[in-house]
């Protein structure tokens, strides 16, 4: 297959001997596609993320990689206090040789992609002190700058509030069709997955990996036996067009059971 | 709406931010000048400038009758290039470090270097090696402080960053074990007091020879941290980040910890350990240009060299009898970092 962005043969990985954190997964990830990871804690999803990013080595299998990678890592806390565009730059890194300084080239290539985003700004602005929205956006530009073909997201939205999710999916879906970049992320939200992924792969974890289309994947059933707890697929008309989406089923007692594990934590 | 269109790039950092380290670096300059009229022998600022500016290269065959020149370039100059140099290099080491952990609370010693290098200081004392074996066997050994640092590191498996601060304090514990164990063997009379004295760090004993190690090892390993200033803000990411951004961060972390080491490895030979400096100097220069490390580096050098010379000159002008520069360098360093810990609090660490 010419237009495979990531193969996936046999892929294995441990941490210790004894405990496989994934094992036997294969899978081909489209070049220019959005390609969600879905699976209950533990099935290996940010494992297998940091394989195709390169800071982990294939313990057994092949893992092919065609393309400069970029990492959006989740919840981005830095130890110092950069600047939004200090950040951005950093996606330089390979453009930059060794023991060189950034120039100014390199400053308007990060302030561009910042303005791309929407962030251009905020510049000047440090890191620590923007949203988690915009903090995600800043780290989009960054790979922007990196001039990567592969985007690697970890829970790209697990600490947004409502409106900053719908932005940064907006933007994930936009860096697929606009720019041409690939898209592997992980998610617990099966219906963002539904929103904007081309395919999912669902991680049950020891062997067990289902992979394709995510509207023929996402079913009722499928994500039943995933997160062993029941999901509605629901059809919708909005603004004239026919969408759906993916809601938990809250029963009262499942509410009852919600509030107490609330209450425990 | 975000999306402003004409952000000016020249106004990222501020004109003041961009020329502060030009400035230091010129009020360096100064203080230099300044400490060489410092001392017994009144020599006026005029004279000295007269003298430095006219008399090129440094320890070029001068007026051997002219009491001031002697006074100024053969007494004092050694010791104010070394002051200055040791401090540039131990304030950008810490700078390097503190960014290299992402902890505000390391030093340029981190690897056992300083340790490493005492031990040999002092086993070259106890051996009665004259000025300059000591000098070599503190370099050496503390650059074999970090080789052990890195085996142990490699040995334990792993690696990472956790591992290297640990072999370091190790391997530092084991070497200053060695020293106590070297002190208590000495000669009380002759030999403990010379070792104490060395320990304590001063840099009384300066000499042309010696500023002629410093200013080697200062020139290539601070010009190759100084290159690599920007990498450490990658390295500063974390290691799964800065690894996705595609940096060999292993080796990067080494070259740099191997430079650091250079630096301070050569201070600690000519001077005994001088602490403090490479801690507090990286704050001060981030709360002055913030924490990106192309802007910090040059002005912590600069900063470094400030403090260290401004410290050694009421070192060796406020009492009859010089004071050891280390304990002075505790001394104020402690309340500065204290007011610093204060200062930040509100806000976190490193968000100076």
């Amino acid at each position: 297959m010419s237009d495979a962005a990531i193969s996936l043969r046999d892929l294995g990985f441990f941490y210790s001997p004894e405990v496989w954190a994934l094992r036997h997964c294969e899978a081909t990830i489209t070049r220019g596609r959005v390609f969600a990871l879905l699976g209950p804690n533990g099935r290996g999803k940010t494992t297998l993320l940091h394989l195709v990013i390169g800071a982990l080595k294939p313990c057994e299998g092949s893992l092919e990689v065609k393309g400069r990678v970029a990492f959006v890592p989740q919840l981005f806390e830095v130890s110092f206090d950069y600047t939004a565009l200090d950040m951005a730059m950093m996606g330089r890194a390979r453009h930059i040789g060794l023991f060189a300084q950034p120039s100014r080239a390199d400053e308007a290539a990060a302030l561009a992609a910042l303005d791309r985003f929407g962030m251009a700004a905020y510049a000047e602005r440090p890191f620590h002190a923007l949203s988690g929205g915009q903090r995600q956006l800043v780290i989009f530009a960054r790979a922007l700058v990196a001039e990567a073909e592969i985007l690697v997201l970890d829970e790209p939205t697990s600490a947004l509030d409502l409106e900053n999710q719908a932005l940064v999916l907006e933007r994930i879906a936009a860096l697929t069709r606009d720019d041409g970049l690939t898209v592997v992320m992980t998610t617990h939200h099966p219906h963002h997955a539904l929103a904007i992924a081309d395919d999912v792969l669902l991680m049950h974890g020891q062997g067990d990996y289902r992979v394709g289309a995510s509207r023929a994947l996402l079913t009722e059933d499928n994500l039943r036996a995933l997160y062993g707890a029941p999901l509605k697929r629901l059809a919708f008309e909005h603004e004239g067009r026919s969408l759906e989406t993916i809601a938990p089923v809250l029963t009262p007692a499942r509410r009852e059971a919600a509030r107490t594990i609330t209450r425990s934590a | 709406m975000a999306f402003a269109a004409g952000v000016d790039s020249r106004t990222t950092h501020g004109p003041f931010v961009e020329s502060l380290p030009i400035l230091l670096h010129g009020l360096l300059f100064l203080l230099m000048l300044f400490s060489l009229t410092l001392g017994r022998y009144p020599v006026p600022f005029g004279d000295v400038a007269r003298i430095v500016l006219t008399t090129f290269p440094i320890d070029a065959v001068g007026d051997y009758d002219n009491a001031p020149w002697v006074v100024v370039e053969i007494v004092r100059m050694p010791r104010i290039l070394l002051v200055t140099l040791c401090g540039m290099a131990l304030a950008m080491s810490g700078a390097a470090m503190q960014g290299v952990f992402r902890n505000p609370l390391v030093g340029p010693e981190i690897a056992g270097v300083s340790s490493g290098a005492s031990l040999g200081g002092v086993a070259a004392i106890v051996l009665s090696w004259p000025p300059l074996g000591i000098v070599g066997l503190a370099f050496g050994s503390g650059l074999a402080a970090l080789a052990a640092a890195f085996v142990l590191a490699r040995l334990a498996g792993r690696g990472g960053a956790l591992a290297l601060v640990l072999s370091g304090v190790i391997i530092g514990g084991f070497c200053s074990s060695l020293v106590g164990l070297l002190k208590t063997l000495a000669d009380p009379l002759v030999k403990l007091p010379s070792i104490v004295y060395w320990l304590l760090g001063s840099f009384a004993g300066a000499t042309y020879e010696k500023v002629a190690i410093v200013a080697g090892v200062t020139l290539v390993a601070g010009t190759l941290l100084l290159a690599l200033r920007w990498r450490i803000n990658l390295l500063s990411l974390g290691e799964t980040d800065a690894k996705a951004l595609g940096v060999d961060v292993d080796a990067l972390r080494w070259g740099l910890m191997g430079l650091v080491a250079l630096l301070v490895a050569a201070q600690v030979s000519v001077s005994g350990v001088v602490g403090w400096v490479g801690l507090i100097v990286p704050h001060l220069a981030r709360m002055m240009v913030g924490p990106e490390h192309t802007r910090l580096l040059p002005t912590a050098a600069a900063l470094g060299g400030l403090y260290l010379l401004a410290i050694d000159d009421i070192a060796r002008s406020l009492t009859e009898q010089e004071i050891p520069i280390g304990l002075l360098t505790s001394a104020v360093g402690a309340p500065i970092f204290a007011f610093l810990f204060w200062k930040t609090q509100s806000k976190g660490w490193m968000r100076e």
